[in-house]
């Protein structure tokens, strides 16, 4: 009944948990490098993200309670299996699932302390989710869409990609725009960085982390490594066909896109959640829904 | 297909004696309860029962896992005298009631749909002979195992609620409860009849019984709101019955049958002739399934005690109206007027009631409005008609009717314990009742998030709406989905907040409450991890068997490879997923741990951390407080009710028109 596509999930799985933080890690390092040159300082090395980690590992166990580690530790564990399941080649939806199970936990996690700051980043975080969900099914669903069209047959198999004579965002780049959108609110970049925001002029008290510590805090952040290598994969799916190459393209598109939203980061203020939500919204229903009419009907 | 059944027929006489007791059983213990007026003797009476009505339907379930449809030679002319006996008996009732309280268009309704259905049972109906009377396949097996287990289980949680809600009432108020109990197992009775009947009469009658069960049992109380919801449904509901009466008349004098495979047959091969008589029944399912613009009576039906908002909304009742719908799935699928009906119907109500779930503090009302959206999503699928959409509706129904029942026992334990519905005073309630919140939330989650049921059914709808190019219903799916997200997580992270020291409160709940909930969680637990199993023995036989029955050779052909559109790895791997999430709810969250404790951040020395005070700059004391998001301006009631309704209705009236003018430019 197990056929070995789940033995081949599982191998994804543990992969992803031991390469991912590693690049994510690296990302994070060149992400706080970047913001400083924008912003003309020097920056960090780029292994302080490690570093940071590192320390908050070593740190004395202090908690509110002794249920937020378990639900942040839920969280990075989901975390771990849908980018196992998205690298392996597994099911789309199946990816976007668990990851919005993990984004659950972690909101979870804010929640059981009952601090007032936590609550207000849980509760802006619960918006966020609401915000970005439509995209990305939408996405999904013009994966499907968008591989039947090339392919004759719809897959949301990630594996699907290497099947196809074009890469997909010949069909479906309006809602590789729209995603791109929402990707922000994803990655948690100004101006939609509600929830939980890094920069010290946005935020006083850290929104749904406010009463993380130590090893809780040292997982967040290994979780938002991960996470953003896992959206940073969304992104190259929709440039890889069945030429091998295709996957250095892939590669540098994830850069650019990357550091497109490191200039966002770095430019824009923070918005009210009414911007957010109807701008989210309005992108999803106009570049969803347009492409996925025009694949369903043209 | 022809060995399913002649070895239906062999086996026929014990199938029909297993029906016959489930139809029947619940209609005596219902009498008896009606004369018992001891409470000792009532609580054995329905556990007994109870026990033995989910038995057997366990064991018939268990009995023909994989069955297609069984269709049994059975037919008594007493049954029809009885139909037409219980329905002038239930034209009494409301004409009583109508008269008692002098509401008017209820008079009206009733007294159209009694002399209606005289002349049709007496006149039209008279000559047609239905030779299997009763059937069963696997969804009628689903539902029987829903009412079976699930629905019983409510009628033994009500044992310990009604006690205290008999305690509740002021002072020498009229013990009413023997009435109580015996609605309730005469409704169980009356959706084993809707299940089994393959004769539409039978049918309309099992129909007609919920509707007026329903009526009473909201207006159980008496008060003046009480009185005017139940009137609402009532009226609401007898549209619908007359609905289906003139389907009942078209199906009679067009297709000259009143067996309901022999009109999914016709309807199949020859959909323009049916489109009326479709139209009419789908109307009849719409306001039992409680869609919009009929929403409200569903809405109303909370004034009643918990145990009945419990029954309505899970195993009963709206059950029926989504049935009829997905049993009618292979004629929607030909038959595009009807279809385009109920599937708009059915997608705006999903998604504007899940966004107006959101401006609700209500627990109640959100459970109400999120069974509604449901409900909508279960109504869209079967309006979509591919196998992969019924293959979706079934598990949507299976889990919908679980997890639901599940939250509104526990929101009627915590009303009867914190003394409040209102989801902000559920604050703590991890710590004042902490089994039940934890139920509560294994409810909620397995209502919104995968891996846990509802979404894997919803995942299977998503599937089954991009692969039939169904881009309204995506869109509306995503959206709507979104809006679940947000107002179901919002009230799990106000049952999740943990602090010391609050007294714990549930030590007296009575023990019928735990023993219904420990079964719902139980029940929830199974299907959850149980999914692929449930698929393959119960789902996909329904849907293959629906090959069986369809005249219309395409149909055939899309409907004999089942309708599972998620691979079973991903099934597995979703099951294992479910585990860890059970684990961790029940065995991580909520242990003391090792920790150092620390104080939380209140800006300002705290001075009690569990009542979140601290000192603010004048050396006073301050109390911090926070309540979750309704965004009431955005999502609020006021706002998107009457868009709904009127674009719903004015769905229904366009169709409804149409069909009787029977448009040939719509094939």
């Amino acid at each position: 009944m197990l056929n070995e596509s789940l033995v081949f999930t599982i191998v994804g799985i543990v992969a992803f948990a031991v390469i991912a933080p590693v690049l994510g890690c690296l990302l994070a390092g060149v992400d706080r490098k970047v913001s400083a040159r924008m912003q003309g300082r020097v920056g960090p090395p780029i292994l302080q993200p490690y570093y940071d980690v590192r320390k908050l590992l070593e740190k004395e166990t202090v908690a509110v309670n002794s249920s937020e580690v378990v639900y942040v530790g839920c969280a990075l564990l989901f975390t771990f299996i849908a980018g196992g399941i998205f690298y392996s080649g597994g099911n789309l939806l199946m990816s976007i699932f668990v990851i919005t199970l993990a984004a659950l936990l972690f909101i979870l996690a804010a929640y059981c302390t009952r601090s007032p700051y936590a609550e207000v980043g849980a509760a802006r975080e619960t918006l966020q989710v609401m915000a970005y969900e439509p995209m990305v099914l939408f996405m999904a669903v013009a994966f499907f869409m968008g591989t039947k069209a090339i392919l004759g047959v719809g897959t949301f198999n990630v594996s699907g990609v290497f099947f196809l004579g074009v890469p997909l965002i010949t069909n479906i780049w309006l809602v590789f725009l729209g995603f791109l959108f929402v990707l922000t609110i994803k990655l948690r970049k100004s101006p939609f960085d509600l929830s939980m925001s890094h920069h010290a002029h946005q935020e006083i008290v850290k929104g749904v982390t406010t009463e993380m510590s130590g090893r809780t805090l040292a997982m967040v952040e290994v979780m938002h490594w991960c996470e953003n290598i896992l959206f940073l994969g969304w992104i190259g799916m929709f440039f890889v066909w069945a030429n091998p190459v295709s996957l250095l393209v892939a590669l540098v598109v994830v850069l650019a896109v990357y550091f497109l939203e490191i200039w966002i980061d770095n430019n824009f203020a923070r918005v009210k959640w009414q911007l957010m939500l109807k701008s989210a919204w309005i992108v999803a229903l106009v570049a969803g829904g347009l492409n996925l009419i025009v694949l369903a009907y043209l | 297909m022809r060995f399913v059944e002649s070895f239906g027929y062999r086996k026929g006489g014990e199938d029909v004696a297993m029906i016959g007791f489930l139809i029947l059983f619940p209609l005596v213990v219902a009498l008896v309860l009606l004369l018992v007026k001891q409470n000792q003797a009532r609580n054995v009476i329905v556990y007994v029962s109870a026990a033995a009505i989910a038995v057997v339907s366990i064991g018939f379930c268990l009995a023909n896992l994989g069955s297609g449809w069984v269709g049994l030679q059975f037919y008594t002319p007493i049954v029809d005298y009885a139909c037409m006996a219980i329905s002038v008996a239930l034209a009494a009732v409301i004409l009583y009631f109508g008269i008692l309280y002098r509401n008017v268009p209820t008079i009206v309704l009733a007294v159209v749909q009694v002399v209606g259905s005289a002349v049709f049972e007496l006149g039209f109906a008279h000559g047609v002979h239905v030779a299997e009377s009763l059937y069963f396949d696997s969804l009628s097996l689903l539902m029987a195992f829903i009412i079976g287990v699930v629905g019983t289980g409510i009628c033994v949680y009500a044992l310990g609620y009604m006690e205290d809600f008999q305690a509740h009432q002021p002072e020498g108020t009229k013990d009413r409860r023997p009435m109580f109990f015996a609605i309730m197992f005469a409704f169980l009775s009356a959706m084993y009849f809707i299940v089994f009947s393959n004769n539409m009469l039978w049918l309309f009658t099992g129909w007609e019984v919920t509707t007026v069960c329903s009526f009473l049992l909201i207006g159980f109380t008496r008060t003046d709101e009480a009185i005017k919801n139940a009137f609402r449904q009532i009226i609401m509901n007898i549209i619908g019955g007359i609905a289906f009466l003139v389907a009942l008349y078209c199906i009679v004098l067009q297709v000259g049958t009143l067996s309901l495979r022999e009109f999914i047959e016709v309807g199949s091969a020859y959909p323009i002739i049916v489109m009326l008589p479709v139209c009419c029944l789908a109307l009849a399912g719409l306001t039992k399934a409680a869609q919009m613009p009929f929403h409200t009576w569903l809405l109303g039906a909370m004034v009643a005690p918990t145990p009945t908002s419990a029954l309505l909304h899970s195993s009963t009742m709206v059950k029926a109206g989504v049935f009829l719908l997905v049993k009618l799935a292979p004629v929607f699928n030909v038959c595009p007027l009807p279809s385009i009906m109920v599937v708009l119907v059915g997608g705006i109500t999903f998604l504007l009631c899940s966004f107006m779930a959101i401006s609700q503090s209500n627990a109640k009302r959100v459970l109400a409005y999120s069974t509604i959206a449901n409900l909508g999503l279960i109504v869209a699928c079967a309006g979509v008609g591919t196998p992969e959409a019924v293959w979706a509706a079934c598990f949507l129904i299976l889990f919908h009717a679980i997890a639901k029942s599940l939250l509104f026992l526990c929101v009627g334990t915590a009303e009867h314990h914190i003394g409040s519905r209102n989801i902000e005073d559920m604050d703590l309630l991890f710590e004042r009742m902490p089994r039940l919140a934890r139920f509560m939330m294994l409810g909620i989650m397995v209502m919104f998030i995968a891996p846990l049921g509802m979404l894997m059914a919803k995942w299977a709808t998503l599937v089954s709406f991009a692969d039939s190019g169904q881009i309204a219903l995506v869109i509306i799916l995503g959206f709507g989905s979104a809006a679940t997200f947000f107002f179901w997580a919002k009230w799990l992270g106000k049952l999740a907040g943990i602090a010391a020291c609050d007294k714990n409160v549930e030590l007296d709940v009575h023990k019928s409450e735990w023993t219904a909930l420990m079964l719902m969680v139980v029940l929830a637990v199974l299907a959850c991890v149980g999914l692929p199993v449930i698929s393959t023995f119960l789902i996909e036989p329904y849907v293959c068997s629906v090959a069986a029955v369809v005249a219309n050779p395409t149909l055939m052909a899309l409907y004999a490879f089942g309708g599972q559109d998620i691979s079973g790895t991903n099934l597995w791997i979703s099951a294992l997923l479910a585990v860890i999430v059970i684990v961790m709810l029940f065995a991580g969250v909520g242990r003391r741990g090792k920790e150092k404790p620390a104080q939380i951040y209140l800006a300002g020395a705290s001075v009690d951390n569990d009542r979140r005070t601290f000192r603010n700059s004048l050396s006073g004391e301050t109390a911090a407080t926070s309540r979750n998001w309704y965004l009431d301006s955005t999502f609020g009631e006021a706002r998107i009710k009457p868009v709904g309704e009127w674009m719903c209705g004015i769905l229904i009236v366009v169709a409804l028109v149409l069909s009787t003018t029977g448009l040939p430019i719509l094939m």
